[in-house]
């Protein structure tokens, strides 16, 4: 968003709002893997960038010395004061606080519960395709993948799909506005905040049959959940849950514009989508998570202060050399696919099932209506920046038979 | 051939089930859990070697109950 200086010195100085890094973080992550597998900057009051898979998730697993407090790298430090749940629990929480909050969250995002949302969700894909089907050009992004994930987490939450919009821009601000000054940020945290808490107090006037009402309801350590941790849990899924399902249909789709033989096999070939959603989930995992250093202290031979970010570019160990074959090839029907895009460790995205039955539905739907695309302008593709990685605008021609 | 999955290195990736569906399933917050006994098929060793590949967690065990003159020695693998 061009509020910081470009960056000259990957190693020493990077930035992950960087317009090179939106451009083509792939080619920053390898030249860094082999000359500087822990990279610095000063900036946000300081951060590290591991960018080996054996690194990132050793971070990941040690919840001891890296606190979850904060995920998302800016000026900004939520308040010690919040702990044990933290500002957006359960993946603001450590253990052993992070446990049973989390578990609480998981039957709703099961497989067998998310299952029974499919068919809402392929109707929604239908509607959607229904509106650009007769158009030579689509935007892929803009008018189809960012509309999924919002209408599925606000059908679920029990929020009107008309405040699409608000939430688009109150998730933009969280991880996208990420250089703004202090003051700004924490504005847009209210605004985030007194929209939620207008709802919450609504279901607690009127329960119903949804996630809102179903949290309001759950009790943590013997007692009712607060409406101020409902509210941050609520702000987790709108967060978690719409910029990354809409970043991995997008790339999934931006793939399969310019790869023509990956999109004709995959038509010809449905039953190879469970293997190719893994594939787009590896090459182009959206999430790069973050941690702080808890205390001072050396790690692999970095001198870490407290309260430094560390970055943890699930989508970098995905394209490690050390961990895969051939990484930076798209494989649609690689078999053997250990790939980090949900995390390692505890805090393995609640939302995983969930983000690929949408995918799966999404690519399925649009494969259907339209198995022949290309990218209109592939210079006029834009891409996410920060911590959540996607196509934006993705204009493409769809090819008639 | 015999599957087992770490419980306390598990965190519901769901990887085990959705590629050997015969071997493991889910619980009710999406963890994988061997079907029955964790005997595997000959038929479907090669999945489950596939299930142990695709694990993020590393969480799956393979061994063998190998008879060696008459006496089982147990080899682990993963």
């Amino acid at each position: 968003m061009g509020h910081h200086e470009p960056v000259a010195d990957w190693a020493r100085d990077f930035d992950h709002t960087d317009d090179a890094w939106a451009a083509d973080p792939y080619a920053i992550w390898d030249e860094l893997r082999g000359t500087c597998p822990v990279a610095h900057t000063g900036r946000y009051g300081g951060a590290w960038l591991p960018t080996r898979y054996d690194d990132i998730a050793a971070v990941a697993y040690d919840t001891d010395r890296f606190t979850s407090r904060s995920v998302v790298v800016s000026e900004f430090r939520p308040p010690d004061a919040l702990a044990p749940a933290g500002i957006a629990p359960p993946i603001s929480s450590d253990p052993p606080y992070h446990q049973d909050a989390r578990r609480m969250l998981l039957p709703i995002f099961s497989p067998q519960a998310v299952e029974k949302l499919e068919p809402a969700t392929r109707a929604y894909c239908e509607e959607l395709i229904d509106a650009v089907r007769d158009r030579d050009v689509v935007d892929a992004a803009e008018e189809y993948a960012q509309h999924i994930p919002v209408r599925v987490i606000a059908n679920m939450l029990g929020l009107p799909e008309a405040d699409a919009d608000v939430f688009r821009g109150f998730v933009n601000h969280v991880l996208e506005g990420v250089s703004l000054p202090m003051d700004q940020r924490a504005e847009g945290m209210m605004a985030l905040f007194g929209y939620l808490q207008g709802h919450i107090e609504d279901h607690v006037a009127r329960p119903r049959d949804d996630l809102i009402s179903f949290l309001l309801d759950s009790e943590l350590d013997g007692e009712k959940l607060n409406p101020f941790h409902v509210a941050r849990t609520i702000a987790l899924l709108l967060i978690a849950g719409i910029d990354t399902t809409w970043s991995a249909i997008g790339a999934s789709l931006w793939h399969l514009a310019k790869t023509p033989h990956d999109r004709e096999r995959l038509v010809a070939e449905p039953a190879l989508m469970p293997l190719a959603i893994e594939e787009f989930l590896r090459a182009y995992a959206p999430v790069t998570m973050a941690r702080l250093v808890r205390e001072d202290m050396e790690w692999n031979g970095c001198p870490m202060k407290a309260e430094e970010w560390v970055l943890l570019p699930f989508p970098a160990a995905n394209r490690d050399p050390a961990a895969f074959e051939r990484p930076n090839d798209v494989i649609i029907d690689r078999e053997v696919n250990r790939h980090a895009a949900f995390g390692l460790g505890i805090h393995r995205c609640a939302g995983s099932h969930l983000a690929r039955m949408e995918m799966r539905v999404a690519l399925e739907s649009w494969l259907a209506a339209f198995p022949a695309f290309e990218l209109a302008d592939p210079a006029a593709v834009r891409w996410s920046e920060g911590q959540v990685r996607g196509p934006r605008t993705l204009p493409v021609t769809i090819i008639r038979g | 051939m015999k599957v087992a999955i770490d419980r306390a290195r598990c965190a519901g990736h769901g990887r085990c089930y959705f590629t050997a569906p015969e071997l493991f399933e889910p619980d009710e917050i999406g963890d994988g859990y061997v079907i029955g006994d964790g005997v595997v098929a000959p038929s479907l060793e090669a999945k489950a070697r596939l299930a142990v590949a695709n694990c993020p967690e590393r969480a799956i065990d393979i061994s063998f109950d190998v008879p060696v003159d008459g006496i089982d020695a147990t080899a682990g693998a993963s």
